[in-house]
């Protein structure tokens, strides 16, 4: 059964080279933003592959849905001379740039191999301690665990990265950019598909406390979501000055920042939950996180100067 | 009986397989948009059809049967979607005789 | 497995390294930088396996690296999006010119 398996494993990984290959050097920049969204769906895979459903649940949503509509977005805005072939990259002088890059990068894969290999000999002590303070937790599932008990405060930081990466966006103003009318059959099935995201959205954050799942996918499904009735425009403009807009981007992190304040003044540990409380108190941040995450990526993703700019 | 239910099974799971080949065959050969598309279709419906009941055979309880049921309806219901937009935007688009690249696989090109 | 896909991770990791040197479009580096994180991605998720059981902590880190990744994209390609409209000027005014001469 082994060698059926690693057969297995070798096709995923050729496949995601091949893919990787074609989405950075296809001469069609369509044809490269197509590859990579393929890329993006087999690397879930590859997660479910490796034991890791949580990743693959976000990867599925967010590096195959969500970048992807990023990356169409921009072909859609660029124009036509950057969509062009490019064929620039077989004269003589990118070959020579080719070839020396590429020499470099041999000797340099020599210096990665030994480093990365060198990894799989260290002491592995981090799960068993993580599996033997689980029931303190008030949490079931590991992975919801470490996001956010043992290393909440990593996950704290990353919602300040995703309102930074915001704030960074509404920077830049930019034109505003016009949805071509939807068709009628995309609005049907919009309308249809929309309501079983706002499902599994919440189941996947419900679940989050004993299997695969949490705030950040649920978050991503749930932004996946608005962003197809954004684009179908069955949902109005979402705008920053909306005061629930900012309440829903901002109300993660004050949430997280309350219970990391409360438990600090409580047991004098930040963020360290008294182990009775630890469950709902994670529930709480969750289901904030999961609305702030989601709102933050809608806007990130389809928020235009009108919507961004006060 | 549950002999016979996994040779079955094996049966329809082949049969699903081989659609799916069928179908990246066709996408990658054929010469214009609608028959790639059609081609895709069919075949991903049929396949994922048949290896859904090939692994309806295997389940356990009705549980999984019905999850995989609907995953299956579901993915009808938007490869069609897909089909009918990808077929629309495809729409003037020339042989693939007719281009300089023959075998560039599926271009669609965007009118914005 | 956890061989192979630890080599695969490092080869997409390299991939992604020579394509951002090589490449000049904007958007192409863009998809090279995120080739470069999948590849980290995937070393982390492969050494999360080396153990008897999975390793948690890698997979959470993973978790929180995707969304940050898919953010950075989003204001990557935001200030890109000038350069890409800039190429098109000087496109333009480069044909233009060419005529004259």
């Amino acid at each position: 059964m082994s060698g059926v398996e690693s057969v297995f494993d070798f096709a995923l990984a050729g496949l995601l080279l091949m893919l990787a290959i074609g989405a950075l050097h296809a001469p069609r920049l369509y044809v490269c933003v197509m590859l990579f969204i393929a890329f993006g769906l087999v690397l879930a895979l590859t997660w479910a592959r490796l034991g890791a459903p949580d990743l693959a649940l976000a990867e599925a949503a967010i590096g195959a849905g969500l970048t992807g509509v990023l990356m169409l977005g921009m072909l859609a805005r660029s124009p036509q001379e950057v969509m062009e072939v490019s064929r620039r990259v077989l004269s003589r002088g990118n070959l020579a740039v080719w070839a020396l890059s590429g020499l470099v990068l041999v000797m340099l894969s020599q210096v990665l191999w030994r480093g990365v290999s060198g990894l799989l000999d260290g002491p592995v002590l981090l799960p068993d301690m993580a599996a033997h303070h689980q029931e303190q937790t008030g949490v079931d599932h590991p992975v919801t665990a470490v996001l956010l008990n043992y290393r909440a405060w990593d996950t704290l930081l990353e919602l300040v990265v995703l309102l930074l990466a915001l704030l960074g966006v509404r920077q830049v103003r930019l034109s505003r950019e016009r949805f071509p009318a939807p068709w009628p059959l995309l609005l049907a099935w919009t309308r249809v598909l929309v309501p079983l995201t706002v499902l599994v959205g919440g189941y996947v954050l419900w679940r989050g406390a004993f299997a695969p799942g949490g705030a950040f996918q649920a978050g991503a499904v749930l932004a996946a979501g608005a962003v197809a009735l954004r684009l179908c425009q069955v949902l109005p403009p979402i705008r920053w000055q909306q005061l629930w807009v900012r309440a829903l981007i901002v109300g993660g992190l004050m949430i997280f920042l309350l219970v990391g304040l409360v438990s600090a003044g409580w047991r004098g540990g930040w963020l360290a939950y008294p182990s009775a409380w630890a469950g709902t108190m994670i529930l709480l941040i969750e289901v904030a996180a999961a609305l702030s995450i989601a709102t933050i990526l809608t806007l990130l993703v389809v928020g235009e100067d009108e919507e961004l700019w006060p | 009986m549950s002999e016979y239910l996994h040779f079955f099974s094996w049966l329809t799971l082949c049969g699903g397989v081989f659609f799916f080949i069928a179908g990246t065959t066709g996408l990658l050969r054929f010469p214009n948009m609608s028959a790639r598309l059609h081609a895709v279709t069919k075949a991903d419906t049929a396949g994922l059809g048949l290896i859904v009941l090939g692994l309806s055979l295997r389940a356990d309880g009705w549980q999984p049967v019905l999850m995989m049921v609907l995953i299956w309806l579901l993915l009808m219901a938007s490869s069609a979607t897909a089909c009918q937009l990808l077929a629309r935007y495809g729409h003037e688009e020339p042989d693939d005789t007719t281009r300089d690249q023959p075998r560039a696989g599926k271009q669609i090109h965007e009118r914005r | 497995m956890t061989l192979t896909y630890l080599a695969t991770g490092a080869v997409l990791w390299l991939l992604g390294l020579h394509a951002l040197l090589v490449q000049r479009q904007v958007l192409r580096q863009i998809i090279a930088i995120n080739v470069m994180g999948s590849g980290v991605f995937m070393v982390m998720v492969a050494l999360a396996t080396r153990g008897t059981s999975t390793d948690p902590i890698l997979h959470a880190l993973v978790v929180t690296g995707l969304v940050v990744a898919v953010s950075a994209t989003a204001f990557a390609l935001r200030l890109a999006l000038p350069v890409i409209k800039a190429s098109r000027s000087s496109a333009k005014s480069s044909r233009a010119v060419e005529p004259k001469l």
